[in-house]
């Protein structure tokens, strides 16, 4: 009887621990990282690679994805806000919406999905294939070579995209408002500027670089930690990926929280 | 073993992962400029006990020292810049993918700022030269290399920088016979050019003979016996001859794994 008590909280006990490891694990992986962003030496091309491979490479897929938002998110609006005769807040609402959640959100996510997995898939095959132990003994310190410029490009390049994102998803909304909706270009232009303040685009700029570091973060810490082959990679990208993602939502609120109180 | 102080000394290492324990009390001695031979079954503790030596595994117990320093007790700076004077060539070469063969094989010199791009391509071209790759391998990646190229590469990587003590893990794994005797032939020449002392862990017995000047059989993460590489087969130990002549019965039974 006792046993059937006991085993569901040994069980959450020991998943807590398991939980506060990882925790613990990632944190001093992180500052590993970051620390030999200021130590010498510095791989510039390897920074410079992965910053193309982040910002130049993700580019089609995260504009796609802002244009199609700014369209959807132009006709959503209209239909909701036409109920109670407030059209014209469409334009505010479309950049608004976009510059502060949705352009680094859906951003962050596409590159979670392709940079995180890239990331993971990468570091876990050179960790399966002794090329890691290699660069050891190459005398080369693996966190400086393949992780901190990874983080450091990551974390640079997210806020280029969601800029980028955030001009291509009000584009995308003017072109609904004006071909579909039936607004004047310079009236839809007009509105979209004056609604829009500094705070909401530095806010949007700021949650995109953490969700790069986060990005990175989770990619190079899954791939470093795999292990066992060909599946083990495969595990460490899916983690990657998945991991990255609900840290991206789940910081998305926290900092949402703290702009709010500002 | 003379007097002279040996180049890497193991005395009492140990190392557990979880509740198996890898190396129970290695004590293991190679003089500077000989080609040591390590030899054992599979999960004997071989690769452990080179990777305690690279520090690429830190042993819970025991001493390593290389030319009388103890390394384990070296600052983590020191210990790194121990790695400039030791090479290694993986099982499986371990040749950076990313990278095309001229740069992984300089990959160390550059690592370091020791020489230039430009420097380091002339580089790459004489030490290919010496383990019998033409100039034009440089530019291949390592995917378009045969296995017995990668081999020969990861070779190359490992004597670049010219270091003076050069492990090999299981340097003719996966080759075929002509072959395995090139690379080694290819090893017993660059360790002797380079004057370096090589420590080899091999399953292959022909391979064992050809660049072992002496052995040492491990088994159960212990050193059983240690001499020259031509008594293989005939030591008067049976657990090694057993082993060297491929033997089903005799001391070692294989354990069955749960």
């Amino acid at each position: 009887m006792a046993a059937i008590l006991l085993d569901p909280l040994a069980a959450l006990g020991r998943a807590t621990l398991g939980a506060c490891r990882t925790l613990g694990d990632v944190a001093l992986f992180a500052l590993e990282a970051v620390s030999h962003l200021v130590r010498p030496p510095f791989y510039g091309r390897l920074f410079w690679a992965a910053f193309v491979e982040v910002a130049w490479f993700s580019l089609p897929v995260v504009a796609l994805t802002a244009v199609f938002t700014g369209m959807v998110l132009a006709l959503q609006s209209y239909t909701g806000f036409a109920r109670f005769n407030a059209q014209s807040a469409i334009a505010s609402v479309v950049v608004i919406s976009l510059v502060r959640e949705l352009g680094p959100v859906l951003a962050a996510l596409m590159v979670a999905g392709r940079i995180g997995a890239s990331f993971a898939a990468e570091i876990g095959t050179m960790r399966v294939t002794d090329q890691i132990d290699a660069l050891t003994t190459l005398s080369t310190n693996p966190m400086k070579y393949l992780v901190a410029p990874r983080l450091l490009a990551a974390t640079l390049a997210l806020p280029l995209l969601v800029l980028v994102a955030d001009i291509l998803g009000v584009m995308g909304g003017w072109l609904i408002g004006t071909l579909k909706l039936g607004f004047v270009s310079a009236a839809y232009l007009k509105s979209t500027f004056d609604f829009l303040q500094t705070g909401d685009v530095i806010s949007g700029l700021v949650k995109a670089a953490v969700f790069g570091f986060i990005i990175a973060l989770m990619g190079t810490w899954c791939g470093y930690r795999s292990k066992g082959g060909a599946q083990g990679v495969g595990g460490a990208t899916t983690a990657a990926v998945v991991a990255s993602s609900i840290l991206i939502l789940a910081l998305d609120y926290v900092l949402t929280e703290i702009f709010f109180a500002q | 073993m003379s007097g002279a102080l040996p180049k890497i000394r193991m005395r009492g290492v140990k190392k557990a992962f979880g509740p198996k324990r890898v190396l129970d009390g290695v004590d293991l001695d190679v003089a500077a400029g000989q080609g040591m031979v390590i030899l054992g079954g599979s999960g004997s503790g071989k690769s452990v006990t080179i990777k305690c030596i690279l520090g690429l595994i830190e042993p819970d117990e025991g001493v390593i020292e290389i030319d009388g320093v103890d390394v384990l007790k070296l600052p983590r700076r020191e210990r790194e810049a121990l790695g400039d004077r030791i090479g290694m060539l993986f099982q499986n070469g371990a040749l950076f993918d990313s990278l095309p063969v001229w740069e992984n094989v300089c990959f160390k010199l550059l690592a370091q700022n020791r020489i230039t791009r430009a420097k380091a391509r002339e580089k790459a071209v004489e030490v290919l030269a010496q383990v019998g790759l033409a100039e034009t391998v440089g530019d291949l990646s390592p995917a378009e290399l045969s296995g017995g190229m990668q081999k020969r590469v990861a070779l190359a990587r490992a004597i670049a920088a010219q270091p003076d003590i050069i492990f090999f893990d299981e340097p003719t794994t996966g080759l075929d016979p002509i072959m395995g005797a090139v690379i080694d032939g290819l090893i017993v020449d660059c360790v002797k050019r380079l004057g370096a002392t090589a420590v080899s862990i091999t399953h292959d017995m022909a391979s064992a003979r050809r660049i072992g000047e002496t052995a040492a059989m491990i088994h159960k993460g212990r050193i059983v016996w240690t001499g020259p590489a031509g008594n293989l087969g005939h030591s008067g130990n049976a657990m090694v001859d057993q082993f060297a002549n491929g033997e089903r019965e005799g001391p070692i039974q294989m354990e069955l794994r749960r």
